[in-house]
């Protein structure tokens, strides 16, 4: 059963050096309160997964987090290059960054097989493409049914998993809607996870289309109203999209980087 | 930036994007200038078009193309939104899309795209770019595959630093002996003119020049020695109505 927890306490329970951890959300629902308290705390060689490393990640190893980096797009949408992560990659700043670098569809495939119990899973992908020359959790597997070749892909099984959800009940029923992505399969695939939310009601009405987590699927719920801007919470909160513009010019350089992430991140408190 | 003419080349290469989508039933869509230019589609002459983004929108209608691929106006304007699994496995993978609609860093004379490293090493490369995101996918599944960019030496190379997506790999018959399904690169939609794959050697040759362009101006923006169809074409310059119906998409929401 999940507990409800602040957002301090769901972190420092479950997050440990060395860990892997899937901060999920594709675009909508990115947890970026998890990711700053994550920061604060000092958690150090972390594995990070996510398809889209999104300015969070950008943040995370800017601040030196990880180590590793799992994900197969990392760009800042329609705005242009995640600084923070190229400086990591092209000049080991402000530490080495090793990359292990899928598709979309690979990474999602990875998840399901996680949630799944299977050790991999099968997909039409890569073939003819030089990911699978950089990429070793990329090889070649042939259908025992027909003998056509298709790419076989390891499943993920993060240390941790957290999202942002729009709310949850008083039990640690999470409830989120919109653009899913693949959070259920990454809270499912994880050996621990937790969930931000914007409000805990009383009663979680059902809605179409809507994603449940039973309770039981989760370790801790914290209450982090605004907890994914500058994305966003549909039905909360509209997407910063004139910070995810803004962030282009704060993290090409590293000292406007370190300043803001000091100024907005390190030397506020935790949600409480 | 409008030229002489009245419109500019950024302009005309969105509209001749649009126009190559007329009669695609489903059109999975990149962000940037795909999306512009599949929205300027549906405003114009495809207003069922069904417009697919990776973030799991079937049927969406952005009143303007968003910033992002999950901006919440597509999941409130789209038909049904599903998870990003369901999205590539039930949707993209089995081949029920018609185009697939993508950008590119570098793309090649046979129409492989890179959108991962510029560099020869991929350990420590020149300019470390986003990476795959939805495309290698697309460009294997999709019924056919729509490329757009801007017509330069740094981008049309001789041979990609990386093979992100396949276009024509090596030559004709890579794509069934890699088990692609879909065409591949059927065009490319430049700001000079429009490039397709020759029927014979797969290699992407020059068949459209905008108004305005020369063979001369188009083969110094590209890094081999490109090939002229025999009855080279000129685009139809834009409409009045294709001009106001795209500036109308552009200004802000």
């Amino acid at each position: 059963m999940a507990q409800v927890v602040s957002l301090r306490h769901a972190i420092s329970s479950v997050v440990r050096d060395g860990h892997s951890v899937a901060l999920e959300g594709f675009t909508h629902l990115i947890p970026y309160a998890a990711a700053h308290e994550i920061i604060r705390q000092g958690q150090r060689d972390l594995t990070l997964i996510r398809m889209t490393p999104d300015l969070l990640y950008d943040q995370m190893i800017g601040m030196g987090c990880a180590s590793s980096l799992i994900f197969s797009w990392g760009g800042n949408p329609g705005v242009g290059s995640l600084h923070r992560l190229r400086d990591a990659v092209e000049n080991g700043w402000p530490g080495p960054l090793r990359l292990e670098e899928h598709s979309h569809a690979g990474m999602v495939n990875r998840y399901v097989a996680g949630a799944s119990g299977l050790p991999f899973a099968v997909l039409r992908g890569y073939r003819g493409t030089d990911l699978a020359d950089v990429t070793p959790t990329i090889k070649p597997i042939t259908c025992p049914f027909t003998d056509e070749e298709l790419t076989a892909v390891p499943a993920l099984n993060p240390d941790v998993s957290v999202i942002h959800a729009q709310r949850a009940d008083r039990h640690g029923n999470v409830q989120l809607w919109g653009i899913t992505g693949a959070q259920k399969e990454a809270v499912l695939a994880a050996r621990h996870a937790v969930a931000t939310v914007e409000e805990i009601v009383d009663e979680l009405d059902p809605r179409p289309g809507a994603v449940l987590l039973p309770t039981w699927a989760l370790d801790y719920v914290a209450v982090v109203p605004g907890g994914a801007h500058p994305s966003y919470a549909l039905g909360y909160s509209e997407r910063d999209n004139d910070f995810y513009v803004a962030w282009d010019a704060i993290s090409r350089d590293r000292e406007t980087f370190r300043t803001w992430m000091e100024d907005h991140v390190l030397n506020i408190g935790a949600p409480a | 930036m409008t030229g002489d003419r009245g419109y500019s080349s950024d302009e005309m290469m969105t509209i001749a994007a649009a126009r190559a989508l007329s009669g695609a039933r489903a059109c999975f869509v990149g962000i940037g200038l795909p999306s512009t230019a599949a929205n300027l589609a549906r405003a114009l002459h495809s207003p069922g078009i069904v417009l697919i983004y990776e973030s799991g929108t079937i049927g969406a209608k952005p009143p303007h193309p968003p910033l992002s691929i999950g901006d919440g106006v597509l999941a409130e304007t789209a038909d049904t939104v599903v998870s990003v699994p369901e999205i590539f496995n039930y949707w993209l993978q089995p081949g029920r899309i018609d185009v697939g609609f993508l950008g590119a860093a570098q793309i090649d004379r046979l129409a492989n795209i890179n959108t991962t490293v510029i560099g020869d090493s991929y350990a420590e490369p020149k300019v470390r770019l986003p990476g795959a995101g939805g495309a290698p996918e697309i460009a294997a599944s999709c019924r056919e595959v729509i490329v757009v960019l801007r017509h330069s030496r740094r981008a049309f190379v001789d041979r990609v630093d990386f093979v992100t997506s396949v276009g024509f790999g090596s030559g004709p018959g890579d794509r069934e002996r890699l088990g692609l399904r879909g065409a591949g690169p059927k065009t490319v939609i430049t700001d000079l003119g429009i490039l397709e794959p020759d029927p014979n050697t797969a290699e992407l040759t020059l068949t459209h020049l905008h108004p305005g362009v020369t063979v001369d101006d188009t083969r110094a923006a590209t890094g081999w020695d490109l090939a002229v169809a025999d009855d080279l074409r000129e685009t139809h310059a834009p409409e009045p109505r294709e001009l106001d119906a795209l500036r109308l998409l552009d200004q802000p929401a």
